[in-house]
C-alpha cells in the first residue's frame, strides 16, 4: 500500500503542474495587464510603475514568469486582496474549513442516499421501487442546485420557518445549543449538495450492481447457501464499488461548482463565495489562488478516491 | 443512394424510441418549449421592458400569465425572450464540444503513439479541472474585453458559448477515441485501406459514420449540461448583462423576492428544469435506441 500511495502521489504532481499550466496560460492569455491602473494612476510616477514591473518581473518572458509564479504559488506566497488588504493565503484559510465541511458531509449524506437506493433497485429491478428511483434520479441531476436551494428556502425556511436561511459564522449560543443551532444552518446546504450527488450516483450504483450480480461467483455464493443479506454486502458490494469509486472521482470537479453556488445561495462564508465577491471586486490575486486551490482539492479528491480504489480491489494496489 | 441505405436502420431506432414513454413524452415537451420561444414572442407582443409600477411583482392573472417581477414587467414575455437565448446558447455550446471532441478523438484514434498519448493527456488533464471556478475565471478575465471588440449581447455569447464548450468536449473525445479503436480493426476499414483510401475520407466516409450514435448521445446530455451551466453563471450574476433576462438571470433577480413573489424563482427556475430534465430523458431514450447494449 505504501509503494501505491507514492506511485499515486508522483502521478498528481504531472497533472498539477499541467493545471497551473492552464491557470498560467489563461492569465497570460488575458488581454490587459494587471497594473494597467497603476500605469494609468497619474499619482504613480512612471519609474515608480517601472519598478514595480521589474520587481514582478512582468518584463521577463513567458517561461520565466511561469517558474516564478508556479514557485510563489507552491511556496503559499499568493500575494495580496486588493480589497480587503490582507494576505491571500490567510484570507483563504479562514474560508476553507467552511467549504470542506459542507463538501464533506454532503458526500457522506449522498453516499447515505445513494447506496442502499442503488443496491435495492438493482436488486428488485424493473420493480416499482427500481421505477420510482430512478425517476427520482432523472429528477435529482436535472434539479440544478441553484434551484434546489431555492426550493428549500422557500419550502423550510419561509412557508415552514424551521430553518435560517442564512449561514452566520458568529452564533450567539454555547454548548450543545451551539452544536444544534450550526447543525440547523448547515442542513439545508448539505442537502442541497448531497441531493445533486446522489443522484447519480444512484444510477451508478445500480448498473453497478447489475453487472456485478450477473458473474459466477455471485451464483456460487448463493448456491452455498449464504443469506441473501451477506452475499449482497460480502460479496456483490464490494466489487460494484469500484467502478462507482472511479465514476464518482470523475463527477469530482463538477461537485465544486455546485458547491460553488451552494456557498452563495446560503451565504456560507467558504471560499466559493470568496470566488464570487472577489469577481465582482476585481480582487484578480483571490481569484486566481482560489481557483488553484480548486484544482489543488480536485487533485486532493482524486488522491483520496484512488487509496479507496487500492482499497477496494487489491490486485491494483499489490501490483 | 445514402437514403435508402439508412431508412431502414433509421426506423428500428425510432421504434425503439418508442417505446421508452417518458422520452417521447419529453420529446414533445421540449418541442414545445421551442416553438414557444421560437413563435412566443411573435404572438405574446408585449414588450420585455415595459416598466409598470403599478403592477409590481404580481402573481398571475389574464394580463400577466406569469406575473410580473419588481419592475412591473411582463414575466411570460421575458421568459419567452430568455429561453430563446438559454436554449441557444445550451445548442450552440454543445456543437462546439461536439466538434471539438470529435476532432481530438477522431485524431487520436486514427494516428497512434505519441500524438495519441499527447491528446489523451490533454483530455485527463481537462477532466481533471474543476469547470465552474475555470468558466468564472475566463470570463472575468475576458469580458471586458471581447464585450469592447463585438458588442455586449453578441460578445458574452460568444464567450459563454466557447468557454461551456471549450470545458465539456472531453467525454465526447474519450468516446469517439474509443470507437476508433475498435472500429478501424474491422474488416470494411481494412478493405477501404486496401483499396487506397486516404486516412480523412476513410475517417469521414467509414468510421465516422459508425461512431454517429455514442455521439448523438453524448452530445443530447451536453446540451442539458450546457443550459445548467449558462444559468448557474447568470444565477451567479457573472453571465448575460442585466437586460438580457435568460432563465438564469431570472432567477438571479428572483431570488430576493423569494418571500412576497415565489412565482417568479418557481417560473423561470421550473423552466430550467424542464427543458434539462426532457433533454436528459431524451438523452436516456437515445441511448436505448442508438445503443441497445449499454441499456443496463
Amino acid at each position: 500500500m505504501g509503494r501505491y500511495l507514492v506511485r499515486r502521489l508522483l502521478i498528481a504532481v504531472p497533472s498539477l503542474l499541467g493545471i497551473s499550466l492552464v491557470l498560467f496560460t489563461v492569465l497570460a492569455l488575458a488581454p490587459g495587464d494587471p497594473f494597467g491602473e497603476l500605469a494609468s494612476n497619474p499619482n504613480v510616477p512612471p519609474e515608480v510603475a517601472a519598478g514595480l514591473r521589474a520587481k514582478f518581473g512582468l518584463d521577463d518572458p513567458v517561461f520565466l514568469r511561469y517558474l516564478h509564479w508556479l514557485s510563489a504559488m507552491l511556496h503559499g506566497d499568493w500575494g495580496f486582496s486588493f480589497v480587503s488588504r490582507s494576505d491571500v493565503d490567510t484570507l483563504i484559510w479562514q474560508r476553507l474549513p467552511a467549504t470542506l465541511l459542507v463538501i464533506g458531509s454532503s458526500q457522506v449524506l449522498a453516499l447515505l442516499i445513494a447506496l442502499p437506493i442503488g443496491v435495492y433497485s438493482a436488486m428488485r429491478r424493473y420493480s416499482i421501487f427500481d421505477q420510482i428511483a430512478n425517476l427520482w434520479a432523472f429528477i435529482g441531476f436535472s434539479l440544478p442546485p441553484f434551484f434546489t436551494g431555492l426550493l428549500f428556502i422557500l419550502m423550510f425556511s419561509i412557508y415552514l420557518d424551521w430553518l435560517p436561511f442564512v449561514f452566520r459564522s458568529d452564533l450567539g449560543a454555547t454548548g450543545w445549543h451551539w452544536y444544534w443551532e450550526e447543525f440547523k444552518q448547515a442542513v439545508m446546504p448539505v442537502a442541497v449538495l448531497a441531493l445533486f450527488q446522489a443522484a447519480s450516483w444512484t444510477r451508478y450504483v445500480r448498473s453497478s450492481v447489475l453487472e456485478v450480480t450477473r458473474l459466477d461467483y455471485v451464483t456460487t455464493a448463493r448456491a452455498k447457501g449464504l443469506p441473501e443479506r451477506r452475499v449482497v454486502v460480502k460479496h456483490i458490494l464490494r466489487n460494484a464499488l469500484i467502478p462507482v469509486v472511479t465514476l464518482v472521482a470523475l463527477q469530482m470537479p463538477a461537485l465544486f461548482g455546485g458547491a460553488i453556488v451552494t456557498e452563495q445561495i446560503f451565504r456560507i462564508p467558504g471560499i466559493g463565495s470568496l470566488l464570487i465577491s472577489s469577481i465582482l471586486a476585481n480582487d484578480t490575486p483571490v481569484i486566481m489562488a482560489v481557483t488553484f486551490v480548486f484544482a489543488c482539492l480536485v487533485i486532493l479528491f482524486n488522491l483520496i478516491a484512488d487509496l479507496i480504489y487500492g482499497w477496494l480491489d487489491p490486485r491494483i494496489a499489490y501490483r | 443512394m445514402d437514403g435508402a441505405e439508412r431508412a431502414p436502420l433509421g426506423s428500428e431506432t425510432w421504434r425503439r424510441f418508442r417505446r421508452h414513454r417518458l422520452a417521447v413524452a419529453s420529446t414533445v415537451i421540449l418541442t414545445a418549449m421551442l416553438l414557444a420561444v421560437a413563435f412566443g414572442p411573435l404572438v405574446w407582443r408585449v414588450p420585455i421592458n415595459d416598466i409598470d409600477f403599478s403592477a409590481h411583482l404580481d402573481g398571475p392573472s389574464w394580463t400577466h400569465p406569469f406575473g410580473t417581477d419588481d419592475l412591473g414587467q411582463d414575466l411570460l414575455a421575458r421568459m419567452l425572450y430568455g429561453g430563446r437565448i438559454s436554449l441557444a446558447v445550451g445548442l450552440a455550446a454543445m456543437l462546439v464540444a461536439v466538434i471539438v471532441g470529435t476532432a481530438v478523438g477522431a485524431i487520436a484514434g486514427i494516428s497512434r503513439g505519441s500524438v495519441d498519448a499527447a491528446l489523451m493527456w490533454l483530455t485527463d488533464l481537462f477532466l481533471s479541472l474543476p469547470p465552474l471556478p475555470l468558466l468564472l475565471l475566463v470570463i472575468y478575465l475576458f469580458r471586458e474585453p471581447l464585450k469592447q471588440l463585438v458588442g455586449p449581447e453578441l460578445g458574452t455569447f460568444v464567450l459563454i458559448v466557447a468557454v461551456i464548450g471549450g470545458f465539456r468536449w472531453m467525454q465526447v473525445a474519450r468516446l469517439v477515441r474509443a470507437q476508433f479503436f475498435s472500429l478501424r480493426e474491422k474488416e470494411f476499414v481494412e478493405a477501404a485501406r486496401a483499396l487506397g483510401m486516404s486516412s480523412l475520407r476513410l475517417v469521414t466516409r467509414h468510421i465516422l459514420p459508425n461512431s454517429l450514435g455514442p455521439i448523438i448521445v453524448a452530445g443530447t446530455i451536453d446540451v442539458a449540461a450546457a443550459i445548467i451551466a449558462e444559468s448557474t453563471l447568470s444565477f451567479l450574476g457573472l453571465g448575460f448583462p442585466p437586460d438580457i433576462p435568460t432563465w438564469g438571470r431570472l432567477l438571479f433577480d428572483a431570488k430576493d423576492y423569494l418571500d412576497i413573489a415565489p412565482h417568479w424563482a418557481l417560473i423561470a427556475g421550473g423552466a430550467i428544469f424542464l427543458a434539462v430534465l426532457s433533454i436528459n430523458f431524451i438523452g436516456d431514450g437515445l441511448r436505448d435506441a442508438l445503443d441497445p447494449r449499454s441499456s443496463a
